[in-house]
């Protein structure tokens, strides 16, 4: 599955959009959603809490294990995807899009992040 | 790929370790005779006992449902063969396992287990009686090597051989309601006539097979054990005379929910060495009437200590556990009480269940607490005591 150009990527293989009012969006890569199976809960920051780039915020359970959600910045949690948390399975189905999983209000943002053919490459290096 | 993803505090010790094409540390794992056939479907591969094997093709959750009402296709190669042949073949599997496998008619199978000199559980197994001298005992993989060197060494003394048959056999499973309506078109065999825990030797697809009505799914079905050269022509054969009634390739993921569901014990989790046959509920199997070898068998004084004490002052229960909230139980989770959190059990399996649509769990528990019904039983999950349904195993059991 490709990844989308406009977006930029965490090595814990987040996405985030660029900032709307200073809001962006993230989820995690449909390469993510894949290594993981079905995902079968999802458990987000609460709207208003701090969260710091590299620090878990959230955990993702599939059939076989918990995976911690990353933070791939910092800054306040604006809203939460209330679809997501009813179905889960929309982060197997629709990683990019009805599956995104919360917007925060970017206070800092680390370097490093990638774009969608540096995360291409770091995925296929294994 | 899956070396990036950070999977925290649960690993299943064998099943989830999602790696990279690359490929991990330590040796090559082995590949069965479908390897080809699995990459050309696009499966996902694990590790898993040391052989690379298919962890899912496409969604694990609709294989499963797949098994339960339609049928599937699995490759179970990994499994152990072990054939013991020879006049005493019957009273060496007699001395060495629980069961009394001398009284096992022909053609028929038996779920029995391989214990320690004091009662706990080196494998549990399956053995089917293919003649009147010769039986085939089948080992969980992570223990096959393990099952050879103690049936070799207990049949010293007796007439018979113990023979290494690991890389004779490929294990094709075809699980499902619809799975004999399939075989029966690519059969020579007498499939209304094969009962449940019995095999017999026939063709498949013009190959020759020991098809055998066994399975670890909770439905009806059947394992082909075949020769890996004819590993491919028989996969293929299935998959196309399936295709009509709907069969789907399915992987180890579903594999580990569909018996979780029906509530067979999976060793390494229910079944371990500090475990008794009577420990995990399954004391029926062990036989102290046998009288092959006037009655000695490997195990036995400690199991008839198990067996008593298990009658007057049972150790914890093995259960089931229904979820009434979404966070899903793992292996090796304390089960608690929610009224002041002591500690009353301990998680062995749990995973989401596709048939209930909620997290289950099988749990040893303080006999107090494993009544079905009782209140107040919590599972703690990373720190968070969630509330658990305390239920009767199986979850599930299909309508005959």
């Amino acid at each position: 599955m490709s990844n989308p150009q406009q977006l930029r990527y965490s090595k814990e293989h987040e996405w985030l959009s660029d900032a709307e009012d200073g809001v962006s969006t993230v989820g995690i890569t449909a390469h993510a959603a894949d290594a993981l199976g079905d995902v079968v809960f999802v458990q987000l920051p609460e709207v208003g809490d701090s969260v710091t780039a590299g620090e878990p915020c959230g955990e993702l359970e599939s059939t076989k294990s918990v995976s911690d959600l990353y933070a791939p910045v910092s800054g306040e949690i604006a809203e939460t995807n209330q679809d997501v948390v009813d179905d889960p399975a929309l982060v197997n189905s629709a990683p990019f899009e009805g599956g995104w999983l919360f917007k925060v209000r970017v206070t800092d943002e680390p370097e490093g992040l990638l774009s969608a053919d540096e995360y291409a490459s770091f995925t296929a290096g294994g | 790929m899956g070396r990036n993803i950070r999977v925290t505090e649960y690993r299943e010790p064998d099943m989830s370790d999602i790696r990279s094409d690359a490929g991990g540390s330590g040796a090559a794992p082995r590949t069965t005779a479908l390897d080809a056939v699995h990459r050309a479907l696009g499966a996902t591969m694990t590790d898993f006992a040391g052989w690379d094997m298919p962890l899912r093709y496409g969604s694990e959750r609709d294989e499963h449902l797949a098994v339960r009402s339609r049928a599937g296709l699995f490759d179970l190669s990994h499994m152990g063969e072990i054939t013991v042949r020879g006049p005493q073949a019957a009273e060496v599997l007699d001395y060495a396992l629980v069961g009394n496998l001398s009284r096992l008619a022909v053609g028929r199978a038996r779920y029995t287990m391989l214990c320690d000199a004091s009662g706990g559980i080196l494998d549990d197994l399956i053995v089917y009686r293919t003649g009147e001298a010769t039986y085939m005992v089948v080992a969980n993989a992570s223990n096959a090597q393990t099952v050879l060197d103690a049936l070799r060494e207990r049949a010293a003394g007796f007439d018979a051989e113990v023979c290494d048959d690991r890389d004779a056999y490929a294990l094709i499973a075809v699980q499902g309601p619809e799975a004999a309506g399939i075989l029966k078109g690519l059969t020579d065999a007498d499939l209304d006539g094969l009962k449940y825990y019995a095999g017999l030797p026939g063709t498949v697809a013009g190959r020759e097979a020991l098809i055998a009505r066994t399975g670890y799914t909770g439905e009806d079905g059947f394992e082909l054990f075949v020769s890996p050269d004819d590993a491919v022509a028989v996969w293929e054969a299935v998959t196309e005379a399936g295709r009509p009634a709907g069969l789907v390739p399915c992987g180890l993921s579903c594999r580990d929910t569909l018996r979780l569901e029906a509530g067979m014990p999976l060793y390494g989790h229910e079944l371990t060495t500090r475990t008794t046959p009577f420990d995990a509920g399954m004391g029926r199997i062990v036989k102290f009437e046998k009288t092959a070898n006037d009655g000695a068998f490997v195990g036995r004084e400690p199991l008839e200590k198990a067996a008593a004490q298990a009658e007057k002052a049972p150790p914890r229960k093995l259960v089931g556990l229904i979820a009434q909230g979404r966070r899903v139980p793992r292996a090796g989770y304390t089960v608690v009480s929610a009224a002041d959190g002591s500690v009353i059990g301990e998680v062995t399996s749990g995973a989401p269940s596709p048939t209930l649509g909620k997290p289950i769990a099988i749990a040893y528990v303080d006999p107090a607490f494993a009544g079905p019904g009782t209140e107040g039983v919590a599972v703690d999950i990373r720190g968070t005591h969630e509330p658990y349904e305390v239920v009767a195993l199986p979850f599930y059991k299909r309508q005959r």
